[in-house]
């Protein structure tokens, strides 16, 4: 199990590396290095000896990928890619291109973004449970058919129609909840409460369609006719049998969001004024902010690679026959 | 199902029980949890995180919101008076300059601009002025400094400027104004005006130069700028101090009062170089240190900001002297009283438009901020009158203030280009022409909801050199009409484009329509309806618009190398002087070639000529005589298409006072007064939680779900 | 090229063609599978469910509406000499000919939906005097004396649309009734009767009430549209149902092109990694992961630079500010099929791995049979179901993707109609006061309907080809 995670890990080397190359090219094939300089000096009166400055102070003065003029080893680690790319291995982010310091700020930013991210992924297949047993349950009456009805209707909604509709019933016209902002601490929960319920309210539809299909899988097989045929209550079956045993694809399958949980929402943060990682990546991707966005997508990545161990790890754990080599 | 309704329920009880808890303190929106409602705290916004709070570095308004309030340069823009006019501020007096010849002898102050070989201000400020509490001034009973000499352990633990156990204040001296100067030229700050400046300020460019050198030979040593000597700038004693100028530059003078030339402790940067502060982001960028009426209290840009009275302030008053609208609206009720009124300014990060302006009618924000865009909806136009609030607002005691920014849009033609270029009298004609078809009238009133004057030339109320009224109107595209300016007629501009060899739209050589091409950057919400706008001024006369759509750099690139044909840009000024806006048509000014501001690449020798008389002249007759001559020869060439002055533009609440916006001024905040009693009546008012959407739900939850329960239960029985 | 007679030169955009290379496709596909009995079975099925029949009509209606508005021209000028004729540099599209007043009636900003007003006041002129008054709109309305007289004009104008809907309808229901009754022999209340209690073999009721509805609905639409703005205007006076109705073809782009390009990435790669494994699979498991694990606003974003900079490089190819637009959305589809083709592709690839082992494909392959032939024969037509579930499933999810793209900024172009930057504007509109919704509400009316039908119809074809796992998301 231990050398299975290891070796997942150096496998992990490579993605990482990849990752970051086309990161890489994707933003220098559209911005120069001087043209970064100019995003981030302003618009009045920008001299080229600023530029020049700018650039050797964040250390976009090197070349590219292949440094020509060096000799050895540093043709390629006297390079701007090197030399920005190795240190996040050791997950040494250094300054954004603002100036600040990202790992500060990743460390600050993580606590919002969980703090929505967490409860909505919770919340959110509480919700989806309960609705799509509820359908279950009650499967041959009209429950079932509008239940399924109102699962398509809701997916067909645009999550933005969610947050829209959310901002300005409950918190502009009935006064119910703040409409933005954030606050840490137990302050915090009246912020983190719109949010959530958008976030689940949007996830709704399909979730419990989803799941339902699973239960009703689950339903049919000979274990829950065997246990009703033993006289157990249909609350009792579903419960006891069809919960249960569902609930295994149910959770591995969302196991391997579970380390993105951290990277936040993009849409929902900005809207909500949530200061976490999510809307520092959008604001990063807008200012064109190479040294953050490099920083968030290699952690989004590693978490990613991280989530999908998890997957493998939980299935082995749940399913004895699947076996980790 | 049972046990399912008992946890329902249970749950439903704990959020009804929580909300309660929330309810009964507070209103349930309120997003200030925890604050005191009636404490005298102002509430505002940013929408963009500032960059840089160094007095060196930052520039944008939304950095200056805050510098301005913190550092204290010299000299300040009287709070009411128009047109605006400098005052003292630390200094004694506002300085008048000397000027000498090459030889160091002293002229008189009519000499010619060309005898003079330096401008030389000294500036006395006042005694007794102390920096805000600052752990960067703390000593200990010997004298020695706290934190000067800390090691990365010692900084460890701190994340704050609040986690210094001890702090310390210091007299402010002259010499803290020549560090700063001297700051300027720093290699590593990368000041944005370094560049204009050094070739005005006697010395400045040597001193980057040599500062440049030391830090190429010791990239890792911190640059000791007492070290280095300045020549244009001495301390004359402790409290007075010269600044030498190159030759005559009148225009200085409002440079003192940015936070460009406010001081700088030299602690605070010895202060902040100790090892692991940056990696803090403890940095002089991010915790300024100054002698203003307010200090950063907190700095966590992702969320909030906050000032805090500066409990050393010097003190300053209410200004007495306004005029009679200012004393009609209230303006001077508190005139002689000490400043500042606020205890404390919250500014609250705020990006998306709809929960701005919510939390605004909901009585959490205080004003509107000057130029939001989201704002304007408030505002119903009328074509024939001024602006006006809708009925809703005034119903809720929302005031409305207006002024017009110093600043311009325009539509710049790319003096370059082969169709829309050159001075000869076709093209001219075929710019006065598109001039009169983009009726920018119409655009303000549906764009701008009236926040606009169309503009007759570049230099835009306020300023000396703008006349008013119809004596002052663009004949090329207006006319006077009975004393009212009015736009000229299609018909007129369909003339012109024939004369300039477009009849109807058709080069009249090849029959080929004249297609042009608009450069934008536009992307935001409102970016189609804009563009969809322009197309349609185009078609009146017959000529088609291609607009092409591009990002930031792309479009800075076109500038550069002169690709563009129409774009559209604007200018703020830096300083309330036509040269400030005529500077932007000077030919050496030119974007391509010479990487001035001269976007539009427009170089007309006549205008030229002017525009280096007029730049060194007094404000009097004969300098308003020299710029009507510039206006007319800018008005006849075209090389823009004058858009619009905007009008900057705020709402407040009723328990609001003393709001008057200042376009110069970036140090308002201190004569804001506010009604927290008030603010706490209204909020508790417009804030009461509407219930009954939440009992409808949980009503049609119910009616949906009971009828099966009920089958359920029979059928159970049945089976049972 | 020009088209004498019609004054127009026909303007083929990137997007244009591959559209209609993809109709050309899809009508051989049904073509193909018409004569396969064993591919025609779960069709069937399809149509015998009411609701995936319901969806796949107004499905049409879009579809329709999109690929009119796909066939662009650009104007002749109206003075152009015969000899060199020059054309306008607007580019226009059959669907704008079609509803002509539609496009050009423009007011001077904002108006309520079926106002005749403008939504503000204003100074007026009236009989010598100015009043601060809601001035009348130049066209919405325009027909009325007084202001009382809307109400009436309104109802008489929906009751007409409704009864001349109704009155198409049962035309149609009797030329169908009449063709059913001579195919099937039957008397006409018999089969009436069939139909009434749904025993057709076809979704007949629902297809005649949906088809029913639908007339209503446009003929209701048509005349109200004829006199007034129905979704009302936006900013510059623009009728928001016509800018509506021409978002929707950006939608359907979007969900089909996008398809497009993740089908062949999907395919290939997917089956060659389960097929092949070995060093084939590593390197396809390391491209997908590497593209999982960037955010895909990210790749979005730079690649919308990319075109933005490639446009920039060769102004002269892109001459028009539609075809500039076009390519962006072009270049929209592109970046998201290849960063959308994983799912799919690991998905295929844990088919075509449990379908290698089979005895068949093994045996094939003992007797030497190409790899190619083992593929399109024994591995392509056992996948094929997931492909087709994974593209109807897929085409809703585009759909919703380009709102939240265009709102974030790095959408299609912002001169483009599409629903995204309806939504995009509604942002300052839900801002003023009195509350502007109509722009909001017609976004939201036409996307709501043409992804629900979109997930209707996927259903209904879920169902029908893959009655075993029933869900799949």
């Amino acid at each position: 199990m231990l050398a299975y995670i290891l070796r997942r890990l150096l496998y992990a080397i490579p993605i990482l590396i990849g990752v970051n190359l086309l990161t890489f090219a994707l933003f220098f094939v559209v911005n120069t290095p001087d043209d970064m300089a100019r995003l981030q000096l302003g618009a009045k009166h920008v001299t080229p000896e600023a530029i020049a400055r700018w650039k050797v102070e964040h250390g976009y003065d090197k070349p590219l990928l292949l440094n020509a003029q060096a000799t050895g080893s540093a043709r390629f680690t006297d390079t701007i890619f090197f030399r920005h790319s190795a240190s996040m291995f050791a997950f040494k982010f250094g300054k954004g291109d603002d100036g600040r310091d990202i790992a500060n700020e990743i460390r600050t930013r993580m606590g919002p973004s969980l703090a929505i991210a967490l409860p909505v992924f919770v919340i959110g297949l509480m919700a989806n449970i309960t609705f799509a047993l509820l359908m279950v349950f009650f499967r041959s009456t009209y429950l079932d058919l509008w239940g399924v009805v109102l699962c398509v209707v809701l997916m067909s909604i645009s999550g933005l129609f969610y947050i829209i509709a959310g901002q300005y019933f409950i918190a502009k016209l009935w006064n119910l909840l703040p409409i933005s902002g954030y606050a840490g601490g137990i302050d915090g929960f009246k912020f983190i409460l719109l949010p959530v319920l958008v976030s689940v309210a949007a996830g709704l539809g399909s979730g419990a369609r989803w799941y339902r299909t699973i239960f009703l899988e689950e339903i049919g097989k000979d274990y829950v006719r065997t246990a009703r045929a033993k006289g157990l209550s249909e609350a009792r079956v579903l419960f006891r049998h069809v919960l249960k045993n569902g609930m295994i694809p149910i959770l591995t399958g969302a196991v391997v969001v579970l380390p993105l949980l951290f990277m936040g929402s993009l849409i929902t943060e900005s809207f909500f004024g949530i200061p976490g990682l999510g809307s520092y990546t959008i604001d990063a991707i807008q200012a064109q902010d190479f040294a953050v966005v490099r920083a968030m997508v290699f952690l989004g990545s590693f978490l990613y690679i991280a989530g999908l161990i998890l997957t493998d790890i939980s299935y082995s754990w749940v399913d004895p026959r699947v076996r980790l080599q | 199902m049972v046990r399912i309704g008992a946890i329902l329920s249970k749950l439903g009880l704990l959020a009804i029980g929580l909300s309660l808890l929330a309810g009964c303190t507070d209103n349930w929106n309120n997003p200030y949890p925890g604050s005191d409602a009636r404490a005298n705290v102002l509430y505002s916004a940013f929408s963009e995180r500032p960059k840089h709070l160094d007095p060196a570095r930052s520039y944008s308004s939304n950095e200056v919101e805050f510098t301005g309030q913190i550092y204290e340069p010299p000299l300040q823009y009287h709070f009411l008076k128009r047109p605006y006019t400098l005052i003292p501020l630390t200094a004694e007096a506002v300085p008048r300059p000397w000027y000498v010849d090459a030889a160091g002898k002293t002229l008189a102050d009519d000499a010619p601009s060309s005898a003079i070989a330096e401008s030389v201000y000294e500036i006395r400020i006042h005694p007794g002025i102390r920096y805000q509490p600052h752990p960067a001034f703390a000593r200990d009973e010997a004298g020695r400094y706290f934190y000067h000499a800390m090691d990365a352990a010692a900084v460890g633990g701190k994340t704050r400027i609040s986690d210094f156990r001890h702090t310390g204040t210091r007299e402010l001296v002259a010499a803290d104004y020549v560090y700063q100067i001297k700051r300027l030229a720093n290699p590593r700050l990368s000041s944005p005006i370094f560049g204009l400046m050094s070739e005005h300020i006697v010395g400045l460019k040597a001193l980057g130069d040599a500062l440049e050198k030391a830090s190429r030979a010791h990239p890792d040593a911190e640059l000791n700028l007492n070290d280095f000597p300045l020549a244009g700038a001495e301390v004359v004693d402790r409290y007075t101090y010269r600044i030498h100028i190159k030759g005559k530059y009148p225009q200085f003078i409002y440079w003192l009062a940015m936070p460009f030339f406010a001081p700088v402790p030299w602690e605070a940067d010895v202060f902040y170089a100790q090892p692991g502060m940056a990696d803090r982001n403890l940095t002089l960028d991010w915790q300024p240190v100054g002698t203003g009426p307010y200090y950063l209290s907190e700095n966590d840009p992702n969320r909030r900001m906050v000032l805090k009275k500066n409990p050393y302030y010097h003190g300053e008053t209410y200004p007495v002297d306004g005029d009679a609208a200012d004393r009609q609206a209230g303006l001077l009720a508190d005139a002689g009283k000490p400043l500042p009124f606020v205890d404390e300014a919250v500014f609250s990060l705020e990006k998306e438009t709809i929960p701005y302006w919510s939390k605004f009618l909901q009585g959490y924000y205080d004003s509107s901020g000057i130029s939001s865009d989201s704002f304007d909806q408030a505002i119903q136009f009328s074509s024939g009158g001024a602006p006006q609030l809708t009925d809703s607002m005034r119903g809720k005691d929302i005031h409305l203030i207006t002024t017009v920014a110093a600043s311009i849009w325009y539509v710049g033609f790319n003096m370059l280009d082969p169709v829309v270029g050159g001075l000869g009298e076709d093209r001219r004609k075929l710019r006065q022409a598109i001039s009169i078809a983009f009726d920018y009238d119409e655009f303000i009133s549906i764009f701008l909801n009236g926040r606009g004057i169309p503009a007759q030339g570049p230099i835009p109320p306020g300023l000396f050199g703008y006349v008013d009224g119809v004596a002052g109107l663009n004949p090329y595209v207006y006319e006077n009409r009975g004393g009212r300016i009015v736009r000229r007629s299609i018909e007129v501009a369909k003339q012109l484009l024939a004369e300039a060899g477009y009849p109807n739209g058709r080069n009249a050589r090849t029959g080929a329509p004249l297609v042009l091409y608009f450069d934008t950057m536009a992307s935001g919400p409102d970016a189609k309806s804009r563009l969809d706008w322009m197309k349609k001024q185009l078609d009146k006369l017959n000529v088609q618009l291609v607009v092409r759509g591009t990002d930031y750099n792309r479009f800075q690139d076109k500038m550069r190398k002169g690709n563009a044909q129409l774009f559209e840009w604007g200018w703020n000024a830096d300083y309330p002087d036509p040269e400030n806006f005529f500077f932007l048509l000077y030919g050496p000014n030119r974007k391509v070639a010479s990487g001035g501001e001269n976007a539009a690449n427009y170089d007309n020798p006549e205008f030229n000529r002017l525009f280096e008389r007029m730049k060194d002249m007094d404000n009097g007759p004969e300098r308003q005589r020299v710029i009507d001559a510039m206006l007319d020869i800018v008005r006849r060439d075209a090389p823009w298409i004058f858009a619009y002055y905007p009008k900057s533009f705020g709402l407040t609440h009723g328990w609001v006072h003393n709001v008057k916006p200042n376009l110069m001024a970036n140090n308002t905040l201190k004569y804001r007064r506010i009604d927290p009693g008030l603010r706490a009546t209204r909020r508790k008012e417009w804030n009461r939680p509407v219930l009954w959407p939440i009992v409808l739900l949980f009503a049609v939850l119910a009616a949906a779900i009971a009828p099966a329960v009920i089958a359920w239960r029979r059928h159970e029985r049945k089976v049972a | 090229m020009s088209l004498g007679a019609f004054k127009v030169l026909p303007v083929i955009l990137w997007t244009d063609a591959l559209i209609f290379a993809l109709l050309a496709a899809v009508l051989a596909l049904v073509w193909f599978i018409r004569r396969q009995p064993h591919l025609r079975a779960p069709w069937a099925a399809v149509a015998r469910r009411p609701m995936a029949m319901g969806a796949a009509l107004v499905l049409a209606v879009f579809v329709t509406i999109g690929l009119l508005d796909s066939l662009h021209y650009r104007e002749r000028l109206s003075d152009s000499p015969p000899d060199r004729p020059q054309y306008s540099v607007e580019v226009l599209s059959a669907f704008d000919a079609l509803v002509g007043k539609l496009r050009t009636q423009q007011e001077k900003t904002y108006s309520a939906p079926l106002a005749m007003q403008l939504y503000a006041k204003e100074f007026i002129e009236r009989g010598g005097a100015t009043v601060r008054a809601y001035p009348r709109l130049k066209y919405g309305g325009a027909q009325l004396k007084q202001a009382d007289a809307r109400v009436p004009d309104l109802v008489r104008r929906v009751i007409l649309g409704l009864a001349q809907g109704l009155a198409a309808s049962l035309l149609l229901f009797g030329l169908l009734a009449a063709w059913q009754t001579r195919h099937r022999g039957m008397a006409f209340g018999e089969w009436l009767s069939v139909w009434g209690t749904g025993r057709l073999g076809w979704p007949g009721r629902t297809v005649v009430l949906t088809l029913a509805l639908m007339l209503m609905l446009g003929t209701a639409t048509f005349h109200l549209a004829a006199a007034y703005h129905v979704f009302g205007t936006d900013k510059v006076g623009q009728d928001v149902l016509y800018i509506a109705l021409k978002s929707i073809r950006t939608g359907l782009v979007i969900g089909t092109l996008t398809t497009l390009v993740t089908l062949p990435l999907a395919i290939v790669l997917g089956i060659a990694a389960g097929y092949f494994r070995g060093w084939v699979d590593d390197v396809i498991q390391y491209a997908y992961t590497v593209l999982n694990s960037i955010p895909g606003v990210l790749l979005i974003a730079a690649s919308v630079l990319i075109v933005q900079v490639a446009i920039e490089a060769h102004p002269e190819l892109f001459d028009t500010a539609a075809a500039r637009a076009d390519i962006r959305l072009l270049a929209l589809c592109l970046i998201m099929g290849v960063t959308s083709w994983t799912g799919l592709a690991r998905l295929l690839r844990g088919e075509s791995l449990k379908l290698r082992t089979l005895d068949y494909v093994e045996a094939a392959r003992a007797f030497g049979v190409s790899h190619a032939r083992i593929i399109s024969r024994h591995i392509f037509p056992n996948v094929f179901h997931l492909v087709l579930i994974s593209i109807v499933l897929d085409f809703s999810g585009l759909v919703l993707a380009e709102a939240v793209l265009s709102y974030v900024g790095v959408g299609v172009d912002p001169s483009m109609y599409s629903w995204g930057n309806m939504i995009n504007g509604a942002r300052l509109e839900l801002a003023r006061e009195p509350v502007v919704w109509w722009q909001l509400g017609a976004a939201f009316a036409f996307m709501f309907t043409l992804v629900l039908a979109a997930n209707l119809f996927a259903d209904g074809v879920r169902d029908a080809f893959d009655p075993r796992t029933g869900g799949r998301r």
